[in-house]
């Protein structure tokens, strides 16, 4: 008999370790492992008895799993409909193989792409990276081979190549588990990129929040040194700044300075890490990479739609009743994932609304479900897809909180290099308490005579809603980066969407 | 802090390219905070003003100035943790904790369908309610 368990940080958050130890005293004779997460969330801990799933499972339920009698079972793990309908090329191995062992990821296709981008050169490599179609996963979209070309290109005795898994956007978990997973695939990608750009050298900038994927990367690194040498791999630890998540913050954070923004240009393209040209790309844009090379570009292409090609592991989150990993071609709305796929709220009440791509992404109310998922229709509709998050609120969020916390945390973790965004954070929080008061009385110091300028009166609800909306459009067009930039998303949606939240007349 | 230690973290990562935040990780994760004297000496080491590694410093919530007195319990307050009722809890676990932990924002674990959730050092906690929280303060 062979018993898998997650030793996926959520899986083990749930109680996956104590579950494990209990069968393993139950069932001596079984052989258990530790296996990636298959991303069904909710039922985590699930353990898988020969391919039979079982969650989400205590060490009180062993017995019963044991006997065959357990009320947890959920049938084959991989005919659940959360699993049978997902599209899954980056996490094709989710859920089935060990992380860790080369054994497990060799046999399952692994090393392929790399050995194929060695046979076709650089040049062909990159090629096939631009004809997949893949843009970067990290949040603005940027085609990952128009980036590559341009590093090839420059001149430069030394290249690096920096991975983004700072993934500091709430509701996002994918590359955590894509690090903790399948470290090898990102090595691989990492490795494929290193060759296709002439880069001997590559850095993971990891968050301090995810020690479980920091050993696990820097274990697998050195246990793969030899496959992919003589590109060589380190990970480097955050240590909490949001912002370093930004490429140039995160530059200068590798650089061991101060995360602040850099001005652009120059691109990391061309001066990047050390003032050496630099691939910077997000953990799934480096994981879909080996897919691509080893199933063929147009392979990759033929999934999504319009500019949007290929997969996205959308990551459903927050107050809803099958939360997860669903890696699925561009393309499906936002409804069908979070009403059909998620199930709507864990709360049983009404959806009120979702955000998309993290703290800078905006809310959706229900009746912009039919939004399908692809970066040009979230653009248009005012939002972002990001990172592919989307976090779900019920009925009982209130959204000019919403809005005030968008606030807070560009305040908390802006950069400080521009005022928009240093400043302006902390208006936007003042604003909103007294959209929340209601409006304001006279105040005393614009009341002096020298303020010649000031408005002495009182102002009304609808005047701090002015001076809100005012403040958003400088923020979103002044900033020198999109923490400042975006952080008018989450809030001028909420306002837009919401307004008797804010004390205004209902939308019609 | 001893100067000894110091200078052998110091000495181990400065072979790296840019090793001045492997050296603060390193040191924050030993002594539990970068201080002033520790400053000065790798700012020496590094051939960096007192002032720049100061910056730095500052600049990173991770890195604490002086050692925490109790315990710390890193509460997660990001958007899905909060529409799955973070905030409520927050509001009363300063009063649970009562003296026997320190509790502390932290923006997301990537463990946002599973929330309330927690960090204390390296391990994460899911699903908490009120008794969950008081039986982590009870396990400190
Ligand atoms: C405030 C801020 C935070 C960001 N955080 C991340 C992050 O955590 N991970 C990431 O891959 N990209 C993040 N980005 C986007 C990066 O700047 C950059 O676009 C990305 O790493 C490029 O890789 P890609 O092309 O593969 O997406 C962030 C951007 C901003 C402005
Ligand atoms: S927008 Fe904010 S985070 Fe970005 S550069 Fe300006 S101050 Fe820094
Ligand atoms: S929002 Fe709390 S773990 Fe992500």
């Amino acid at each position: 008999m062979r018993i898998a368990i997650s030793d996926d940080a959520l899986a083990i958050a749930c109680g996956a370790d104590k579950l494990a130890e209990a069968f393993a005293r139950a069932a001596p004779d079984a052989e258990i492992v530790r296996t990636s997460s298959w991303g069904m969330q909710w039922l985590e801990p699930l353990v898988d008895i020969n391919g039979m799933g079982f969650g989400p499972a205590t060490p009180g339920d062993v017995a019963a799993i044991l006997d065959g009698g357990s009320d947890k079972a959920i049938g084959k793990i991989e005919d659940h409909p959360f699993i049978a309908k997902q599209q899954r090329l980056t996490f094709a191995r989710a859920g089935k193989t060990q992380p860790l062992s080369l054994e497990d990821y060799t046999e399952t296709g692994g090393w392929v792409a790399l050995k194929k981008a060695y046979e076709i050169g650089p040049e062909a490599t990159i090629g096939m990276v631009t004809e997949s179609g893949l843009r970067g996963r990290g949040g603005a979209g940027f085609p990952a081979g128009i980036k590559w070309k341009t590093v090839a290109g420059a001149p430069g005795d030394q290249k690096y190549i920096v991975c983004n898994a700072d993934e500091g956007d709430s509701g996002t978990f994918a590359d955590r588990m894509l690090m903790e997973g399948d470290p090898y695939c990102l090595i691989e990608g990492m490795a494929i990129a290193g060759h296709a750009v002439g880069a001997t050298k590559g850095y993971i900038y990891l968050r301090s929040e995810y020690p479980h994927a920091i050993r696990k990367m820097e274990t697998a690194i050195k246990a793969s040194a030899h496959l992919v040498s003589p590109f060589k791999l380190e990970v480097r630890v955050g240590a909490g700044a949001y912002v370093c998540g930004e490429e140039t913050s995160l530059l200068n954070s590798l650089e061991g300075k101060r995360g602040e923004v850099r001005a652009k240009p120059p691109l990391p393209a061309l001066e990047g890490l050390f003032g050496k040209p630099t691939v910077v790309n997000n953990v799934l844009t480096l994981a879909a990479v080996p897919n691509v090379l080893s199933e063929g570009a147009k392979a990759y292409a033929d999934y999504g739609i319009g500019r949007s090609r290929g997969t996205m592991p959308v990551q459903l989150a927050g107050n809803i009743k099958q939360g997860g990993l669903y890696e699925i071609a561009f393309g499906i709305t936002l409804g069908e994932l979070v009403e059909e796929i998620g199930g709507g709220t864990e709360s049983g009440r009404p959806i009120k609304a979702v955000q998309v791509g993290g703290p800078l992404g905006a809310y959706f109310p229900p009746s912009m479900f039919h939004l399908p998922f692809d970066y040009e229709a979230f653009t248009e509709a005012g939002g972002l897809i990001g990172h592919g998050g989307i976090v779900v609120f019920d009925d009982t969020a209130d959204m000019l909180n919403q809005a005030h916390f968008a606030m807070e945390f560009c305040a908390v973790e802006s950069c400080g290099k521009c005022t928009p965004c240093r400043i302006g954070a902390v208006r936007g929080q003042e604003t909103l308490e007294r959209i929340r008061a209601g409006g304001r009385g006279a105040g005393a110091c614009e009341a002096l005579p020298q303020m010649h300028n000031a408005k002495s009166s009182e102002r009304s609800l609808e005047d701090e809603v002015v001076l809100l909306t005012d403040l958003c459009e400088t923020m979103k067009f002044g900033s020198l980066c999109a923490l400042g930039g975006f952080t008018p998303y989450p809030v001028m949606s909420a306002l837009t969407h919401w307004p008797e939240d804010f004390g205004l007349e209902p939308a019609s | 802090m001893t100067t000894a230690r110091l200078d052998e973290i110091i000495t181990a990562h400065s072979i790296r390219e840019a090793p001045l935040m492997p050296i603060l990780n390193e040191v924050q994760a030993e002594f539990g905070c970068i201080d002033e004297e520790a400053k000065r000496q790798i700012a020496k080491a590094l051939n960096l003003t007192r002032t720049e590694v100061h910056g730095i410093v500052s600049f990173y919530h991770d890195y604490r100035e002086t050692n925490a007195e109790l315990p710390i319990i890193k509460l997660c307050r990001a958007e899905a943790c909060q529409s799955r009722g973070s905030e409520a809890l927050a509001a009363k676990a300063e009063t649970m904790a009562n003296g026997r932990a320190s509790i502390e924002p932290v923006y997301c674990l990537g463990l946002c369908s599973v929330g309330p959730n927690a960090m204390i050092g390296e391990s994460v906690h899911a699903r908490l309610d009120e008794p969950g929280l008081e039986a982590l303060i009870r396990e400190l």
